[in-house]
C-alpha cells in the first residue's frame, strides 16, 4: 500500500501581505509554513499508511522555498519527500502543475491513494486537486469529511463528503484521489525526533525530463497583483443601552436597505 | 460558437446562484456576439431548463438520464468535456460551488484549457475574458486572463454576479443531448445524502449571523453535572440566542474557527481561511474578535456589523456598524426590535 500526497509551502497565515512597487507579491519576513489546509493531508496519509502497513510519500512541485513544507512533512512522519522543479514548469498553470503531479504519481508506482489538502490558499484554488485526478484517469473523492471504510485489498473505499447542502456518503474503487476537510483528523505536531531527522534529509529533486512528461501550452496568464481598494469610511459605533443600541442599528440597517 | 453555463441542481431545483452565472453568462455571449447555451443535466432536468431560458439563455443542452440523477463528478465530466468537445465554446462559466469547481476544473484538464476560479469581476477584452480573483487569503487581489486558443473555463465566486430578471415569454431553443458513459463504466456510487435540513445553507445565504469565542460567556448556568460547563453554555447560545436572531432575519448561522474548535458548533459553520468564504450582504459577528484568518472568509461582506465586548477588537477596523456590549444583552435586543420593526 502506498499513499502520496502533494504540499506546498505558503507564506504564514497572520502574515502580512502585499503588493510592492516592483508589482510582486511580498510577506517580509513572515516565514513560509506548510499550507494549512495540507495538514490534514499529511496527517491522513501517515493514518492510512500505517494502518494498512504501507508507505507515505509527499511530493512538492515548484521552487526551493517548498522544501520548507516537505520538511514539516517528513518531521511529522511521512516515509518520503520529493520535490519537482523545472524551468519550463509554471507551477501556478494548474493543468500543467496537474500533469507533473500525474507523472510523478505514475513514476512512483503502485499507489493506491494520493491525499490532497481542500485547496492552497496562496493560489486560492483547489483546481488542481481534481485535475490530478483526470490526468491519472482515477475517480477523484472531494470535501472527505470521514472515511468510513477502506479495503486496500479488495480496492474499494467509502467516503462522507461535505457539500453545501449536507454530508454524502460515496463508495468509489481505487487507486483514487482524495481531498480532505478540516473535520477529518486532528494533524500531530512534529516530534524533537522528528524534527532532527528531517533537517538530515536529502529531498531528491526531479525534473520534467525525469518525469518523462511534456506540458501543455499555458491557458491563462496573470497580468498583475493589486493590493485590496483601501475601505471607504469609518466604522460608526453605535451607543447606548443595548435597547438603544438595537434600535439605532436597525434604522441604519433599513436605509441600508439589507434587510 | 457559443458560451455554455452550467445550471447546478440539487433534487432536481436549480441552485439559485447558477442564475447569476447565466447573468455574467449573458454579457460574456453578447460581447462576443454568441448565442448563451445553458447546460442542464439530472433529473426534472426539463422545468429547470425552461427556467433557465427564462433567465437568458438561447439553447438549453438537456441531458435526463439515470445515471445523471445524482450529481456524481465522473459522469458529470465526461458529459461536460463531450460537449466542449463538440461544440467548442468560446467560454464555459458556473458559480464556484463544491459541485461547480470541480466539474469545471475536470472539464479544463480533460481538454488542456485555461480555468479561473472564484472570480470576483469578469470582463470581456477583444475575445479574451479579463478577470479579478482574490489570492492569499483574500490579502491581494490578481487579475489575470486566459486564452482565445482554447475554450476559457471561468468559475465565480456566488453572489458577485447579478442574475438577470426572468423574462416569463422566453421560448429557448431545447436540445436532448445523451449521458456519455453508461453506468457499468462509472466506479463511484452515490450512497445516502444527509441534508441539514432547516440550515440555512452559508453560501447562497444573503444575511449571516456568526458566533465567535465569546459564546462562552452565556449567563445562563449550565445544568449541574455538565461536564463542561463552558461548551454548553455555548452551544445554548448558538440555539436560544443567535438562532432566533437568524430566524427572524431568514439568516445563516456562522462562526468563528475558535468556536468551532472549542466544539462550540459543528465545522460546517466555519467561516474564515480554514471554512468557508462567504459574501453576504449583511454579515453580524458576534463575540468574534476578527483575527486575520476569519476575516479572509467575510471581508467581501457588504455590510458588517460587530457586536464585542471589547473595543480593541480587530473585528471594529473592519466593521461599518460596531456596538461595544455583551453580545448576551444586545443580540436579544436586536432580536426583539427587528420583530418589531419587520412585523414579525
Amino acid at each position: 500500500m502506498h499513499v502520496v500526497v502533494f504540499t506546498r509551502s505558503t507564506p504564514d497565515t497572520a502574515a502580512r501581505v502585499e503588493v510592492d512597487k516592483n508589482g510582486s507579491v511580498t510577506w517580509g519576513d513572515a516565514a513560509a509554513v506548510v499550507n494549512p489546509w495540507d495538514e490534514y493531508a499529511l496527517e491522513e496519509a501517515i493514518v492510512q499508511a500505517k494502518n494498512a502497513g504501507g508507505k507515505a510519500s509527499v511530493i512538492a512541485i515548484g521552487g526551493e522555498m517548498h522544501t520548507e513544507a516537505l520538511k514539516h512533512a517528513l518531521a511529522m512522519g511521512l516515509d518520503e519527500a520529493i520535490r519537482i522543479e523545472d524551468p519550463a514548469l509554471d507551477s501556478t498553470d494548474s493543468v500543467a502543475y496537474a500533469t507533473a503531479a500525474a507523472a510523478a504519481v505514475q513514476k512512483l508506482g503502485d499507489v493506491d491513494l494520493v491525499i490532497l489538502g481542500k485547496e492552497s490558499i496562496d493560489v486560492a484554488t483547489d483546481q488542481h486537486n481534481y485535475q490530478i485526478a483526470r490526468k491519472l484517469g482515477w475517480p477523484m473523492l472531494s470535501y472527505v469529511s470521514k472515511i468510513l471504510a477502506v479495503d486496500y485489498n479488495a480496492k474499494t473505499i467509502q467516503v462522507e463528503r461535505l457539500l453545501e447542502q449536507g454530508r454524502e456518503v460515496l463508495t468509489s474503487r481505487l487507486p483514487a484521489v482524495m481531498s480532505v476537510m478540516k473535520d477529518i483528523n486532528e494533524p500531530r505536531y512534529p516530534s524533537f525526533i522528528g524534527i532532527r531527522k528531517a533537517s538530515k534529509a536529502t529531498i531528491p529533486c526531479w525534473s520534467l525530463a525525469d518525469l518523462g512528461v511534456s506540458l501543455p501550452a499555458a491557458r491563462t496568464r496573470t497580468v498583475r497583483y493589486m493590493n485590496l481598494p483601501a475601505r471607504e469610511g469609518q466604522v460608526e459605533m453605535i451607543e447606548g443601552t443595548p435597547e438603544e443600541q438595537a434600535a439605532k442599528l436597525v434604522d441604519r440597517l433599513l436605509e441600508e436597505k439589507v434587510l | 460558437m457559443t458560451v455554455f453555463v452550467w445550471i447546478e441542481t440539487f433534487k432536481g431545483q436549480a441552485n439559485p446562484t447558477s442564475w447569476e452565472a447565466l447573468g455574467a453568462g449573458r454579457m460574456v455571449a453578447d460581447r462576443l456576439g454568441v448565442p448563451l447555451t445553458a447546460l442542464v443535466f439530472g433529473e426534472n432536468a426539463s422545468a429547470v431548463a425552461a427556467e433557465a431560458g427564462q433567465y437568458g439563455a438561447d439553447k438549453v443542452l438537456v441531458a435526463d438520464d439515470a445515471t445523471l440523477k445524482d450529481y456524481r463528478l465522473e459522469a458529470y465530466a465526461a458529459l461536460l468535456t463531450k460537449l466542449v468537445q463538440e461544440y467548442q465554446p468560446k467560454a464555459v462559466l458556473a458559480v464556484g460551488t463544491a459541485r461547480g469547481r470541480e466539474l469545471l476544473a475536470a472539464a479544463a484538464a480533460d481538454t488542456d484549457a485555461g480555468l479561473l476560479t472564484e472570480v470576483t469581476s469578469l470582463e470581456v477584452d477583444g475575445g479574451v475574458l479579463k478577470v479579478v480573483r482574490p489570492v492569499y487569503a483574500g490579502k491581494v487581489l490578481s487579475e489575470a486572463v486566459g486564452s482565445a486558443d482554447s475554450t476559457q473555463f471561468i468559475a465565480l465566486r456566488g453572489r458577485a454576479f447579478k442574475a438577470n430578471t426572468p423574462n416569463a415569454a422566453a421560448n429557448p431553443e431545447i436540445i436532448t443531448v445523451q449521458p456519455a458513459l453508461a453506468e457499468d463504466q462509472l466506479v463511484t456510487k452515490v450512497e445516502r445524502f444527509a441534508e441539514e435540513v432547516g440550515k440555512v445553507n452559508l453560501a447562497d445565504a444573503a444575511i449571516i449571523v456568526s458566533g465567535g469565542r465569546a459564546m462562552a460567556n452565556n449567563p445562563k448556568e449550565a445544568p449541574p453535572g455538565t461536564p463542561n460547563p463552558e461548551v454548553w453554555k455555548a452551544q445554548d447560545g448558538f440555539e436560544n440566542t443567535l438562532k432566533p436572531l437568524a430566524d427572524v432575519l431568514g439568516a445563516a448561522i456562522g462562526a468563528s474557527r475558535a468556536a468551532v474548535d472549542a466544539g462550540y458548533i459543528p465545522y460546517a459553520h466555519q467561516v474564515g481561511q480554514t471554512g468557508k468564504t462567504v459574501a453576504p450582504d449583511l454579515y453580524i459577528a458576534c463575540g468574534i474578535s476578527g483575527a486575520i484568518q476569519h476575516q479572509a472568509g467575510m471581508r467581501t461582506s457588504k455590510v458588517i456589523v460587530a457586536i464585542n465586548k471589547d473595543p480593541e477588537a480587530p473585528i471594529f477596523k473592519l466593521a461599518h456598524y460596531g456596538l461595544v456590549g455583551d453580545l448576551y444583552k444586545i443580540v436579544p435586543a436586536l432580536t426583539a426590535e427587528l420583530k418589531k420593526r419587520l412585523g414579525k
